[in-house]
């Protein structure tokens, strides 16, 4: 916060101003957490490009694939933490916006796929060819222009958090049943886009892409670009967010989630504040699918259901709420343990994780991040006794 | 030609943009020397009828005190005023021209009328510092707020209001870690920082030990005269303390007015307030 730089904070009693100022700068550890997330990031990928096969230091294709993915689900965490941690808003309906990103990016590499597909017509994506269409629908117009795609990334999960939230913020629908509503929103755009009529592929969604700009996506070098692409918009959407909570708008979104009344008669009026959040973070939900899509190689209507949007939760829950980086570290955990986990034991998985949100619900309410910070407290106790 | 004069027209070096001009709270017309008019006003929840016809005029700079039993309609006006609650039928009015039904709280908070709550509401998670902060006078927009830095002038003005609410000590504590009593000055505090004209305080003494009460006593009385203050309270010691003019509810309506010593003669009152707490 800005005031502790200010001169005249001496006044405080000494002990009361360490103590703040040390929760303080836990917070803060936006230094150490982006030279982790970017040291990783360029480890990986110099191995992966110029360490030979065979050296024992060499990181596969495989790995900095998955490295992306994860980051890209970071990113979907952090998103989900800018509205639960920090205004109280239980969206169980992100996956929504992370898949209409995905499917934005798709629509993309679809039409870039030209007379490759198996149809080998130029102007028609495969599953449309199938279908008997014989032209593009509007809807996939401009979408063979990458900024366009770009700029849908952005326009339709956006516009799609503002009407969505502007309905549910104006009638004051809090809690569990806005919770309820943006689970029965990812449903049905999920019911939806399993239709074939709508023209998004329906059951098989959107795949076999072939390039990305002119570069083939099967190469090391487009993953390994695709990855630092990740980091980078991760860091960047990291580094944003917190300036926007370390702001004094950050301290009244706080405010709205603990006490939403007050806020209301101190003048601000909270329902705009709640769709402006709703519908960042709707954006950094759809960014991140956009930067998902090319590195799995495909975009489907089960991205859309409504368990995965629970299980971002469960990720933000685990690594912490309120924090930013426990949600980042919390993603990044979980999606390692699935991998490790439904190789070894796939039936368990889901139990699995079931019981670790329970366990972190009693035992650790405030995350794995909340272990820290009680730690330090703890310290900082230590240290004004002696 | 008629399109270059208008071009011209608009494009003059000597006029301000309508969108530009900076747009000022409307001034509060008290030239009849009262600054809240409550007329007419009723209110039902379910077929109760929490408000019944109820008549209240305050004078502007006036400290006012509201009493009654449970249920009399003291925090439903409160609501009403504040716009938290929609009335069936009647008129409030901030000064002569300002109409206050209709409008929502947030407008209704800008316009001048700060609220307490009966349970002491400030924001837990954050600084004593921040909690003004986020009260003060400021432009309520998104952007506004996001860039908003603090200057040395509201530094002070923060510095100021924590030594009236003395809570300087206390400055850089969360708020949720105050006791009871300091949440209720914290909460005054907060109304204060953002200048209003009119405050509606609901009840507060209530969980406050005698000497806290003596001196939210006297926080208030100074309060009288630059702000308009409107206090709800139970506690008749409290009320006789610091009340010049004290207005008795009852079922919804005024049942009388006057100085403390005029009420507690009152028969009407005797009979159904006072008498019922003897």
């Amino acid at each position: 916060m800005t005031f502790l730089a200010q001169p005249d904070v001496n006044l405080a009693p000494k002990t009361l101003t360490q103590r703040f100022s040390a929760l303080h700068e836990l917070r803060d550890k936006a230094p150490l957490f982006l030279s982790l997330l970017f040291g990783v990031t360029l480890y990986a990928s110099l191995c992966n490009l110029y360490v030979p096969e065979n050296s024992i230091f060499h990181v596969s294709t495989y790995t900095i694939t998955l490295l992306g993915k994860y980051l890209s689900f970071a990113l979907l965490a952090l998103a989900v933490d800018v509205v639960w941690g920090y205004c109280g808003i239980l969206s169980l309906g992100h996956g929504a916006f992370f898949a209409l990103g995905g499917y934005a990016m798709g629509m993309y590499l679809m039409r870039q796929i030209g007379d490759r597909g198996v149809y080998a017509n130029p102007d028609l994506p495969d599953f449309m060819v199938f279908l008997n269409w014989t032209e593009i629908p509007w809807f996939w117009q401009g979408f063979d222009q990458f900024w366009f795609a770009m700029v849908m990334v952005l326009l339709v999960p956006g516009v799609l958090a503002f009407v969505f939230g502007w309905l549910a913020f104006r009638s004051r629908v809090t809690g569990v049943y806005f919770s309820i509503m943006t689970q029965a929103l990812t449903y049905a755009l999920m019911l939806a886009f399993f239709r074939n009529e709508m023209g998004f592929g329906g059951n098989n969604g959107l795949t076999d892409f072939k390039d990305l700009l002119g570069f083939n996506l099967q190469a090391d070098s487009t993953r390994v670009a695709l990855l630092i692409c990740t980091s980078v918009i991760l860091g960047l959407a990291y580094v944003f967010s917190q300036w926007i909570m370390n702001s004094k708008l950050g301290r009244l979104i706080v405010g709205v989630r603990d006490a939403e009344p007050r806020a209301r008669f101190l003048g601000y009026k909270t329902e705009n504040y709640k769709v402006w959040l709703f519908v960042y973070s709707g954006m950094l939900a759809a960014i991140a699918g956009a930067l998902y899509v090319p590195q799995v190689g495909i975009i489907n209507p089960g991205e859309f259901s409504p368990i995965n949007s629970i299980e971002v939760v469960v990720w933000v829950a685990v690594g912490g709420r309120g924090t930013l980086y426990g949600a980042i570290v919390g993603a990044l955990l979980i999606n390692y343990a699935k991998t490790r986990f439904t190789a070894i034991f796939p039936e368990a998985w889901l139990f699995a994780l079931g019981a670790l949100f329970v366990a972190v619900t009693v035992f650790l309410p405030q995350g794995l991040m909340g272990l820290i910070k009680r730690n330090d407290v703890e310290n900082n106790d230590v240290e004004k006794t002696q | 030609m008629t399109m270059l004069d208008d071009v011209r027209h608009t494009m003059r070096r000597d006029q301000v943009w309508p969108f530009l001009i900076e747009k000022q709270p409307p001034n509060i017309d008290v030239s009849h020397n009262v600054i809240l008019y409550v007329e007419g006003l009723s209110v039902s929840f379910d077929g109760f009828q929490a408000l019944n016809n109820l008549n209240l005029y305050v004078n502007d700079g006036e400290l006012r005190c509201l009493i009654g039993a449970n249920g009399a309609g003291k925090t439903t006006l409160m609501d009403v005023i504040t716009g938290k609650t929609q009335a069936d039928s009647g008129q409030v009015y901030f000064g002569q021209t300002i109409d206050l039904l209709g409008k929502d709280e947030a407008d209704i908070a800008q316009l001048g009328v700060g609220r307490k709550f009966q349970k002491p509401t400030v924001f837990e998670a954050q600084s004593v510092f921040s909690n003004l902060e986020l009260a003060m006078k400021a432009n309520r927009g998104i952007l506004p707020t996001l860039l908003a830095r603090l200057t040395a002038a509201q530094f002070d003005r923060i510095d100021e209001v924590l030594e009236t609410i003395g809570l300087k000590e206390q400055r850089l504590m969360l708020a949720g870690a105050l006791s009871h009593g300091q949440k209720q000055w914290l909460e005054i505090g907060m109304l204060l920082i953002a200048d209003p004209r009119l405050l509606l305080i609901d009840e507060p003494v209530a969980g406050m030990t005698a000497q806290e009460t003596e001196r939210t006593a006297e926080l208030l009385t100074s309060l009288a005269g630059e702000h308009t203050v409107v206090v709800v309270e139970h506690d008749m010691e409290f009320v006789r303390s610091i009340a010049k003019t004290v207005t008795v509810l009852h079922q919804g309506s005024v049942l009388a007015e006057g100085t403390m010593q005029e009420i507690q003669n009152d028969p009407a009152v005797i009979e159904v307030y006072l008498g019922e707490s003897d």
